[in-house]
């Protein structure tokens, strides 16, 4: 799947720029979590995408079902960084904040830069929702925000005046506040309301009063904008469209890129899908995203737990289908004891993990990388298993397909780390053309012919074994988690035996190390004074201060890992071509210590366990303590 | 009908159970049972957990899968969603089935996905060697509860009543008259059939259903229910199971005493929820019978016709799972780039 994976970044590969507010725009909208700020914010973004520009989401949602109004925990947040050039990361700071009540703006005002807009609905700012957020004094008038252009508008009433004749409650009309706001900050982006009157009709086309409301509401705030005098400070964003290929685009975000990216897998495969899996944060929207793809032949279940999620979905393995299981941190150490037992049995299984902070429950909605041993080490005995990383959404779907290939290829279980960052986050995609090589089928030869069949006897070049799946006449065998006597398959205590499958379960990953891409650098020269070596989701920020650095003449390639085990095997040439190798990660360390025992480059770590990506900046701090500011 | 003979269906390996286990003749009842129905050995499939009982698919020449402790129905049932035409088993042990694999055994009788699950009930931990599992009866000494355990033992047919199971049957080890027919009932039932086997480990708890087995005084102590027939037993045919008068529960009484006839006693339906929860309970106090047979049998809708609704009537090609695949995707809102965007 080289190609597939060289193809989903190639899409993206457009000039960096250093200018906010001329190349792109980083605007927060936030509010509470009632307002329909996410519908908002899929708005804007889904607008912008189809304009054109290059788009980075990160949705920040409270972990509280129902959080009570008006209070901080409350606040439902969705960010998004527009761009002209190349944007991977939405944004450390926030060029524009649509604040929707006090502790909205209490909450996010710090990541609001220098001389940053302020858009906010006074209407919210009663006595009461300013003492309840913990401001001492109205914010709005004690001068706390002279660091900043406000803009305070009277965001609800306008909704009510604007729909009086429609003759809805007051309280009808002011839940269509979102779409006024999301009107008036297409004008500031210079976009016509086209395209939400156009989805809204559709979404709401069982209910056209409501429809009706909110593309008043929104023509009504895009009209606002128009014929009102706002103050001279504020200027309106005039963002170009991305230089992006040509192509057919949409927005898809790293659960749904992987759950079709698996079906598409399977398919390429000529297996079914079937999809064992019990629900938890982040993971679920990979089961509601199969289920929706029953009509398509996947089978999709939920089990009464993880253990009998990845067991119903080895019984679907060894029955003949592709099984998958997904799940986070908590769940896949529930799995542990059955990946063994998927190990021992050589059957192909795509094991999905999106992280989230842990340890133990940890931190459920923010995201992380700290199951990278868990991974790669976790489980009892020497029991290897493949174990892949996409870099960003747009790369899930192929991660998927990759996945599939290298399971059923192998005839081993595979195990993919995601994150809540990558699986919630959305960005353009071009959507795959099937007739491309890249996405040439490779269907799996199931075990037919009696004649010599040996249920262990193991393909030299790709260390698989016959998959014999049960109805197959004259194949009959058994398995298990006990171990096996090579060839036969029969259960077999002999110690020599043992040392010999050992070695077949450790040829299995050197087989994959071999028909895995050569490790390429992503931006940068192949040798130098630095290398940042990153995996999965560090890939944005990394990628963004790289290029810059490199604009600015330093040193800095950016090195990132798809396949994190086996490692490709000529990392340790790659990177010992470097003077230092620096390893940015969303663990305390795990990637480096990692290498530390596999090879004899030195290599630093910088850890970062905030619940959040990296911000650029922190990187661009990494390189600057590396080669000096000026080098 | 194929004309495979019981021995057609023993693999090649040698039976490791300990010499005199309660095990061998399940098996072997299995054997010709599936021999005299004709089942195909490609199309049949044993999973087990871990246990003695858990190793059986070794002994089978059919496709088979050992697992892991606990959770061989969640394997099975992964196996039968995938492949409806297979004829799937699942052997397990009471711990294998009810310790660490309860919550399984639960939900795979709530769901009632068509399979047999034969629990093998030896009241201990045969493999570790001789702890006491959740079925061994209040005091047992084992090495793990030297001075007599003091946890109230599961009755697994009332689990499984309480699980929403439809297909619930009891037998003894060695009655291969009851079982071979529970187990043919069982494959026929279309839903989870549950079978519990009392099954004697000779090394570790040797002989607790000898009161049961004797065949002296085994009769007194044993009803073997039938649907429709009266429940008459006894040595002498002169014991029966009547409505306790004036109350609500079973009566055990001897006929032809206090002027009670056979026409007094309950007839067995299958179908009565109520009932089941009583005979599966029968047993448990001194003088009364532990019942064998089938306890309840229910016809209710079978987990996989009812999850396979929605999905294609035969398989997508390849190529139909792309185009619709393609169709998916644009779904949602695309665009096109052209060339010259910037
Ligand atoms: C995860 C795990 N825990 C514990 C064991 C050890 N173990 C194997 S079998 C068994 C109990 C088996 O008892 P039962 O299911 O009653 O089977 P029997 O041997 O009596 O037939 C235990 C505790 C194991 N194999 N795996
Ligand atoms: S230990 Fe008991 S249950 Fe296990 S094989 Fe021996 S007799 Fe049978
Ligand atoms: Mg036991």
């Amino acid at each position: 799947m080289q190609n597939g994976l060289e193809h989903s970044t190639t899409t993206r590969e457009l000039p960096v720029s250093q200018q906010p507010e001329v190349d792109y725009v980083r605007v927060r909208f936030a509010g509470d979590s009632g307002d329909g700020i996410q519908m908002t914010g899929t708005r804007l973004a889904e607008s912008a995408a189809r304009f054109g520009n290059d788009i980075a989401t990160f949705p920040d949602f409270p972990a509280d079902i129902r959080a009570p109004s008006g209070t901080i925990y409350g606040v439902s947040a969705y960010s998004l960084n527009i761009g002209h050039t190349e944007v991977d990361t939405f944004g450390d700071e926030t060029d524009a904040l649509v604040a929707l009540n006090p502790a909205a703006l209490r909450k996010y005002l710090e990541g609001v830069k220098q001389n940053g807009l302020l858009i906010i609905d006074m209407d919210a700012f009663t006595e009461r929702a300013i003492t309840k957020t913990g401001f001492s004094t109205n914010p709005l008038e004690d001068g706390s925000l002279s660091s900043f252009r406000v803009l305070p508008l009277e965001i609800t009433s306008n909704t009510e005046k604007a729909l009086k004749e429609t003759g809805l409650s007051a309280k009808d009309a002011r839940r269509s506040k979102n779409m006024w706001t999301l009107g008036l900050v297409l004008w500031l982006f210079e976009r016509s309301t086209a395209d939400v009157e156009h989805w809204i009709e559709q979404k709401f086309h069982k209910k056209p009063d409501v429809a009706k409301a909110n593309i008043m509401a929104l023509q009504a705030g895009h009209l606002y904008g128009e014929v009102t005098d706002l103050p001279p400070d504020v200027s309106r964003y005039r963002i170009q469209p991305a230089p992006l290929m040509e192509g057919e685009y949409r927005s898809i975000n790293g659960n749904e890129g992987m759950a079709y990216g698996l079906y598409a897998g399977a398919t390429l495969a000529d297996l079914e899908l079937f999809y064992g899996s019990y629900p938890i944060t982040p993971a679920s929207p990979l089961l509601h995203t199969v289920a929706k793809l029953k009509e398509l032949g996947a089978i999709s279940f939920q089990a009464e737990d993880e253990i009998a999620a990845i067991c119903a979905a080895i019984g679907a393995s060894y029955a003949g289908h592709l099984g998958v299981t997904g799940s986070s941190g908590p769940g896949i150490a529930l799995k542990t004891e059955a990946i063994g037992l998927a190990i021992m049995t050589e059957l192909p299984l795509v094991i999905v993990n999106v992280q989230r902070g842990g340890p133990s429950t940890g931190l459920p909605t923010k995201t992380e990388q700290s199951d990278l041993f868990q991974a790669i080490w976790g489980r009892n005995g020497d029991a290897p298993l493949p174990v892949i990383a996409p870099a960003h959404p747009g790369e899930c779907f192929d991660m998927g397909v990759e996945a599939a290939k290298l399971a059923t290829k192998h005839m081993t279980p595979l195990m993919v780390l995601t994150d809540g960052y990558i699986a919630n986050a959305s960005a353009p995609w071009k959507l795959p053309d099937f007739s491309d090589p890249a996405y040439a089928p490779f269907p799996v030869k199931k075990a037919t012919d009696p004649e010599g069949f040996l249920p262990y006897d193991h393909d030299p070049d790709t260390m698989a074994r016959p998959w014999a799946v049960p109805g197959t006449a004259d194949l009959m065998h058994r398995i298990g988690g006990l171990e096996k006597q090579a060839g036969s398959g029969n259960i077999s205590y002999d110690g020599e035996n043992h040392q010999l499958m050992t070695q077949i379960r450790a040829q299995k990953l050197e087989a994959i190390a071999k028909s895995i891409p050569p490790q390429h650098v992503e931006s940068g020269e192949a040798t130098g004074k630095l290398a940042l070596l990153g995996w999965g989701s560090s890939w944005g920020p990394i990628r963004v201060a790289a290029r810059r650095a490199e604009l600015e003449g330093k040193s800095v390639s950016h090195i990132h890992l798809r396949h994190l085990w086996p490692l490709p095997p000529n990392l340790e040439e790659l990177l010992s071509g470097f003077d230092r190798v620096i390893i940015p990660e969303m663990n305390n360390g795990q990637l480096a210590t990692v290498l530390r025992s596999q090879m004899d480059v030195p290599v630093e770590s910088v850890s970062c366990v905030k619940g959040r990506p990296f911000l650029v900046r922190e990187i661009a701090k990494i390189i600057e303590d590396a080669l000096g500011a000026s080098s | 009908m194929t004309d495979l003979k019981p021995k057609d269906f023993a693999s090649s390996l040698d039976v490791r159970w300990c010499p005199g286990c309660g095990d061998y003749a399940v098996l072997k009842s299995l054997h010709k049972m599936l021999a005299d129905t004709g089942a195909k050995l490609e199309d049949t499939l044993c999973v087990s957990g871990i246990g003695c009982s858990s190793r059986l698919p070794y002994y089978m020449a059919t496709y088979g899968f050992h697992t892991i402790h606990g959770r061989a129905p969640a394997i099975a049932s992964g196996a039968k969603l995938a492949n409806p035409d297979l004829d799937v088993w699942v052997f397990t042990g009471d711990g294998d089935g009810l310790s660490i694999g309860g919550n399984h055994l639960l939900h795979a009788l709530r769901r009632n996905l068509d399979m047999q699950i034969v629990l093998f009930n030896n009241q201990i931990y045969g493999l570790t060697k001789g702890q006491y599992s959740p079925t061994s009866q209040k005091g047992m000494r084992t090495p793990s509860s030297p001075g007599g355990t003091v946890e109230m033992p599961l009755n697994p047919a009332r689990f499984a009543i309480g699980a929403g199971s439809k297909f619930i049957a009891r037998s003894i080890d060695t009655q291969a008259k009851v079982l071979g027919p529970i187990l043919q009932a069982a494959r026929d039932f279309d839903g989870t059939a549950f079978v519990e086997v009392l099954q004697n480990c000779v090394i570790f708890n040797d002989g607790v259903f000898d009161h049961l087995k004797d065949k002296k005084q085994g009769p007194d102590h044993t009803i073997v229910v039938e649907h429709g027939q009266p429940m008459v037993f006894g040595v002498n045919k002169d014991k029966g199971i009547r409505v306790k008068p004036g109350g609500f529960g079973l009566d055990i009484v001897s006929l032809e005493e206090d002027g009670v006839t056979e026409a007094d006693l309950l007839v067995h339906d299958e179908t009565n929820h109520a009932l089941a929860v009583a005979l599966a309970e029968l047993g448990e106090k001194d003088g009364e019978p532990t019942v064998l047979g089938i306890l309840f049998r229910e016809q209710a809708t079978e987990f996989g016709t009812a999850s396979r609704i929605g999905l294609p009537e035969k398989p997508l090609s390849m190529t139909e799972k792309l185009i619709h695949l393609s169709a998916t995707l644009r779904a949602a809102e695309t665009w096109d780039v052209e060339e010259d965007a910037a």
